[in-house]
């Protein structure tokens, strides 16, 4: 089994190696005089890529695998009930640090390893027909499988600094992806700001592992897990307050995963990184890495068993993440930003399901979750593609007849993402509102109010997205709309896989998730403290609590179908007599607006200060510029008084002497 | 009373008189000869060069004094004499393409220099205030002939006669010092000198004295402020004249001003160190600035020279036997690594004719890899950028320098390296990062070898410093 661990978590590595540099210096070599015969895409319009295919096939070919082999893996631990710990090799031994390559194989890894490959290896095979017209393939699949190799070190990470390795790596990648149109200004923007948004989570992940460190002298899992229990209750002084030291360690962990996971305040990057290839939407910023923060509450779960206030804010982030992010969905005319929202918002449910103590069901949601925003995206990005890359929903309409299957599947995932009984959001995402109210606390109560209108605005942005792009009138121009083509086989096929997993996966595996089985299939992965029923009592809500994220959502397809088919004249007339509404949902809350009066132009104030007037000014013009045109001045002065006349040579000869006598007359003399 | 001259005496200055021998042999050689003449007297003279070197290194051992103690022999001029000789030799062998070229050969320019050369040695050797003019003036009006070889060439014959009005004074300045000197202590000798200063104080007529004998020293290392002369003079004068001015000169002179200091004013050190330090540090500074200034390669080398013979003058301001062994070693890195570059100026060369200009270099680096490679190692050395040769050269001067409590000549050498840095890599800059212009005539064997062996020598020195620093070492303590 240890073999097998090591294959899915290098074998991407060595994919993105051979890819990127292999299929780097092939593509070169052939330069742009190659042929044309060679296309997967049978869309007859322009074929801009002639490089080698062979790096997509063999990125693909290696994540197939790869996923396969992860499925093996996740019945043999996770249903299996094995536990396996790989040791890769030493890595960080100094003083009291230690810290190896090791693979830590739990049930929560296993099956991150199932959602990370799964949705890699279709993403990789979409992303044959999405981009291949794209002149940078080889470099492409190459991020593609870096990242994948990163998330998986993320996953199986045996200590906070492999953690924190995988973590950065994923960031790493992401930034790439988002930027790989790097022609593109707003592709550069999103990237750096993706980059920097998450600086400011990093800052706090890494504060908190540097305090784990400085309370436990380990940041192995296994040492500081064990040891958790004897901190409880302590305080450790932070910035001059003796606060308690569960509750800073774990409020600036989560720090991190609120960066990572696009969570309220540090929510802004996720909607702007949809500048990125559609797959890399999919995959990234949406099944995978921004989930990375929901696997590090898990995976610290101990510690946050050990600080109510910790869990409350959790909780609170997370309720407040759900409920803004889907106002915010409501009104945006972008199909991917809708989509991104739609994200943010859902992972606002699973952080909520981690803040009451319901790991496993926050777990559950990740997974299924996984797999219907992913058909969600890929299905968007089939609609993209046939709509020569428009993306504005406003300039879409009536596609159905032409993208049946797309339309299918979109369907598919929406019912998914609704929560339409029996699909694989039914069971997660219910589970997680029910869990709420079983909390029974303020916060709870709370958050359960708030997950429900969630839950109402979500149907509603889902459906309207559904209305907009495949019913009413079509309002793309005839030369688009003459274009429109169903998407190649290539991209076809894992929309089918993924939509099978949006409809079965919950239905299939919530025994083992959250029903009977749940104590037996996580194990130790997951910690809850002895008195955590969590899981037990959301079985027991009263009926209206069970039957009120369905209503939520007939609400919301009923209005949703109202607005678009019925009379579409009406929404128009709702946001004109509610502009500062409309306006305020339409411009995300201004949260980009404050961030950038507040943070981002102070910044650069300060920075174009320190620049202009502390280096230009006063450091280069006293110290380099200075000097070197003192050296000129200088130099100048010296090249004059080489005039050639031999009377002048001979005078600073005299000159010489005599100034050196003078010195020793009245100076050096004894 | 001593008779005039003795077998010993003879046989301590067998190398000189041997030499000059030869060059009044050759003199009639070519004067008698029908044919031209001129390749043939070269020959001779690079032979009548090495055996010199031979006789210098092989018929004396241990420190020998001769004609009443006004010539002395020892290790310290034998080292600086062989390195004389070799400098001569080199600069012979580079000039027979260029003199060809430039329709100037004549066969008096090799006896010229075996002429200078002989002067140098009697320089070299020099233990008496007579002697040492009389060796100087030997050299002196060699050079200033071979300033003017190119008679026809006003440029030249302005370079000779401003060196001879300049040089003239010079002379002038430097016997009043030497009467001075002889008026307040009653003796010429170096010897005779150091016993008087022993006995008393000094006044302060013999320091006056002393200035104007360092003046006219410092005239013939060229340096400030008495070094005006020395753009001008390597500018108007044959490129191969100049590389000759700026080598074996050099040396001889550098090694005359060590002994003229170390022997007879050792008592009153604290004196002389004192205008060695702003000589030195005045040359450092000048030689630095100045050069930026320049657009002729050879002009820049004249500044150049005149910066590193402040270095050099930075271990004789030490004034120990450390500082002695640091000027030896950069004297030698500077002799080897001066001859190559010069060797290469004497490369720049077109159908037009031979190139002075820093412009010609451009985009060097593309049209011949290797010459730009090691012309470039040069300038790093010059530039005293490790691991190269010239590194070491200053390195040792600085330790010094450092060691006697000269702390700030020292950071002030530093610091001037680092702006003389700047028209060195300049040079580097226009070879590698310009467009390149026409491709240089391809030059002569031995001009190859010449630059070939002194990029070579530069790069490995590091590897080979040990014996080097080891003879310096012998040569300096030879001296206290």
């Amino acid at each position: 089994m240890e073999t097998l661990f090591l294959l899915i978590v290098f074998l991407p590595l060595i994919g993105a190696i051979i890819a990127g540099v292999g299929g780097t210096l092939a593509l070169k070599a052939i330069g742009s005089a190659a042929d044309h015969h060679e296309h997967a895409g049978d869309d007859g319009h322009h074929h801009a890529y002639d490089g080698p295919r062979w790096p997509a096939l063999l990125t693909t070919g290696l994540l197939l695998f790869c996923a396969v082999l992860s499925w093996i893996a996740f019945f043999d631990v996770a249903i299996g009930e094995q536990q396996y710990k790989v040791e890769v090799a030493t890595w960080v031994h100094s003083g009291g640090l230690a810290a190896d390559w090791a693979l830590r194989i739990d049930t929560l890894t296993a099956v991150m390893l199932v959602v990370v490959n799964t949705v890699s290896s279709l993403v990789h095979l979409y992303s044959i027909g999405y981009m291949s017209h794209d002149p940078h393939q080889p470099r492409f699949f190459a991020f593609l499988s870096l990242f994948t190799f990163a998330m998986l070190m993320l996953v199986t990470s045996d200590n906070l600094l492999q953690m924190f390795f995988g973590w950065e790596g994923v960031g790493l990648a992401s930034y790439l992806l988002i930027g790989f149109w790097y022609k593109r200004p707003s592709a550069n923007a999103a990237a750096i700001k993706a980059f920097v948004v998450n600086r400011v989570g990093d800052f706090g992940f890494a504060l908190g592992i540097f305090g784990i460190y400085w309370t436990f002298g380990s940041i192995e899992f296994d040492t500081i897990f064990n040891a958790a229990p004897t901190q409880a209750g302590k305080t450790i002084e932070f910035l001059g307050y003796n606060l308690d030291t569960m509750t800073v360690l774990c409020l600036l962990l989560f720090m991190g995963a609120m960066g990572k996971s696009a969570q309220f305040l540090l929510h802004t990057w996720l909607p702007d990184a949809m500048e990125g290839p559609t797959p890399v939407s999919a995959l990234i910023h949406a099944a995978t890495m921004v989930t990375a923060g929901v696997f590090l509450v898990a995976r610290m779960s101990p510690f946050f068993e050990l600080s109510s206030t910790a869990a409350m804010t959790v909780t609170l982030i997370g309720a407040i993440t759900a409920f803004f992010a889907a106002t915010v969905g409501l009104v945006q005319n972008d199909i991917k930003r809708v989509i991104a929202y739609s994200t943010c918002s859902q992972l606002g449910y699973m952080f909520v399901a981690m803040g009451v103590g319901a790991y496993g069901v926050g777990i559950f949601h990740l997974f299924t979750h996984a797999f219907f925003k992913a058909l969600l995206f890929l299905g968007s990005g089939s609609v993209i593609h046939a709509m020569s890359d428009e993306q504005d929903m406003r300039e879409m309409g009536g596609l159905y007849p032409h993208l049946k299957k797309t339309w299918a599947m979109m369907l598919i995932g929406t019912l998914a993402l609704t929560g339409f009984p029996l699909t694989a959001g039914y069971f997660s995402k219910d589970a997680i509102i029910e869990g709420a109210f079983a909390a029974d606390t303020a916060i709870g109560t709370f958050a359960f109010t708030l997950l429900v209108v969630a839950a109402f605005c979500t149907s509603f942005y889902s459906w309207r997205l559904m209305f907009m792009t495949f019913h009413g009138r079509p309002r793309a121009t005839k030369e688009v709309m003459s274009h429109v083509h169903e998407s190649p086989n290539v991209m076809l096929v894992p929309l089918y896989l993924l939509a099978a997993g949006a409809l079965l996966a919950g239905y299939v595996f919530k025994e083992y998730f959250v029903g009977h089985d749940e104590a037996l299939f996580w194990g130790e992965a997951l910690y809850r403290a002895p008195g955590n029923t969590i899981v037990e009592a959301l079985h027991h809500v009263p009926a209206m609590v069970k039957y009120s994220p369905f209503i939520a959502m007939v609400l919301g397809f009923g209005l949703a179908w109202l607005f678009y088919i019925k009379n579409p004249k009406l929404p128009v007339a709702l946001a004109e007599m509610h502009m500062p509404i409309y306006k305020f949902l339409l411009n995300k809350w201004y949260f980009d607006e404050i961030y950038d009066y507040f943070l981002v132009r102070p910044t650069m104030w300060i920075g174009r200060f320190l620049w202009k007037k502390g280096d230009g000014w006063t450091i280069d013009g006293l110290g380099p510029d200075g000097v070197s045109a003192r050296v000129i001045d200088v130099t100048n002065r010296i090249v004059r008084l080489q005039s050639g006349y031999v009377y002048h040579y001979a005078f600073a000869m005299l000159i010489g002497v005599a100034a050196i006598v003078t010195w020793f007359m009245f100076a050096g003399a004894h | 009373m001593r008779n005039i001259l003795t077998i010993a005496d003879a046989a301590a200055a067998l190398p000189e008189i041997a030499l000059v021998t030869a060059a009044m042999a050759l003199l009639m050689v070519g004067v008698f000869r029908s044919k031209p003449a001129t390749d043939l007297v070269t020959s001779l003279s690079l032979f009548v060069l090495a055996a010199t070197a031979a006789l210098v290194m092989f018929s004396s051992s241990g420190t020998v004094d001769a004609f009443n103690g006004a010539f002395v022999v020892d290790t310290f001029a034998r080292v600086m004499k062989v390195m004389v000789l070799f400098g001569s030799a080199i600069t012979v062998t580079m000039s027979v393409h260029f003199m060809k070229l430039e329709r100037i050969e004549r066969f008096e320019y090799p006896i010229l220099i075996l002429l200078a050369t002989a002067g140098m040695m009697a320089m070299i050797s020099a233990n008496d205030l007579i002697a040492l003019y009389m060796g100087l003036e030997l050299q002196s009006l060699s050079l200033y002939v071979l300033a003017a070889i190119n008679r026809d060439s006003a440029r030249s014959s302005e370079a000779g006669l401003k060196y001879f009005v300049l040089g003239a004074i010079s002379s002038g300045m430097l016997l009043y010092g030497c009467s001075l000197i002889y008026g307040f202590t009653g003796v010429t000798s170096f010897a005779g000198i150091a016993d008087t200063l022993k006995q008393g104080e000094a006044g302060i007529g013999l320091i006056f004295g002393l200035v104007f004998l360092i003046a006219g020293l410092a005239f013939k290392v060229s340096a400030v402020p008495f070094h005006m002369w020395t753009p001008d003079v390597y500018e108007g004068s044959p490129t191969p004249v100049t590389a000759f001015f700026a080598a074996a000169p050099k040396i001889a002179a550098i090694a005359l001003f060590v002994r003229a200091m170390v022997t007879p004013f050792s008592s009153i050190a604290s004196d002389w160190q004192q205008v060695i330090v702003f000589i030195s540090i005045a040359s450092m500074v000048l030689g630095a600035f100045a050069a930026i200034g320049q657009s002729n390669i050879k002009r820049l080398l004249a500044y150049s020279s005149i910066g590193h013979m402040g270095y050099a003058l930075v271990g004789l301001a030490a004034g120990s036997a450390e500082g002695v062994r640091g000027v030896v070693i950069y004297m030698a890195i500077y002799l080897i690594t001066t001859l190559g570059t010069f060797a290469f100026v004497l490369a720049m060369r077109r159908q037009t004719g031979a190139l002075e200009e820093i412009s010609d270099l451009s985009g060097l680096a593309q049209n011949n890899k290797m010459l730009a490679f090691i012309l470039a190692m040069l300038m790093f050395s010059l530039a005293g950028i490790p691991p190269l040769a010239g590194f070491f050269g200053k390195y040792f001067v600085f330790l010094a320098a450092i060691k006697a409590d000269l702390i700030w000549l020292a950071v002030i050498g530093v610091v001037s390296s680092v702006v003389s840095a700047y028209y060195y890599l300049n040079i580097i800059r226009v070879m590698y990062f310009e467009e390149p212009v026409d491709n240089f005539d391809s030059m002569p064997t031995e001009l190859r070898m010449i630059i070939g062996a002194s990029g070579i020598f530069v790069i490995v020195f590091v590897a080979l410093a040990g014996p080097v620093i080891d003879v310096a070492r012998a040569a300096a303590n030879s001296l206290f």
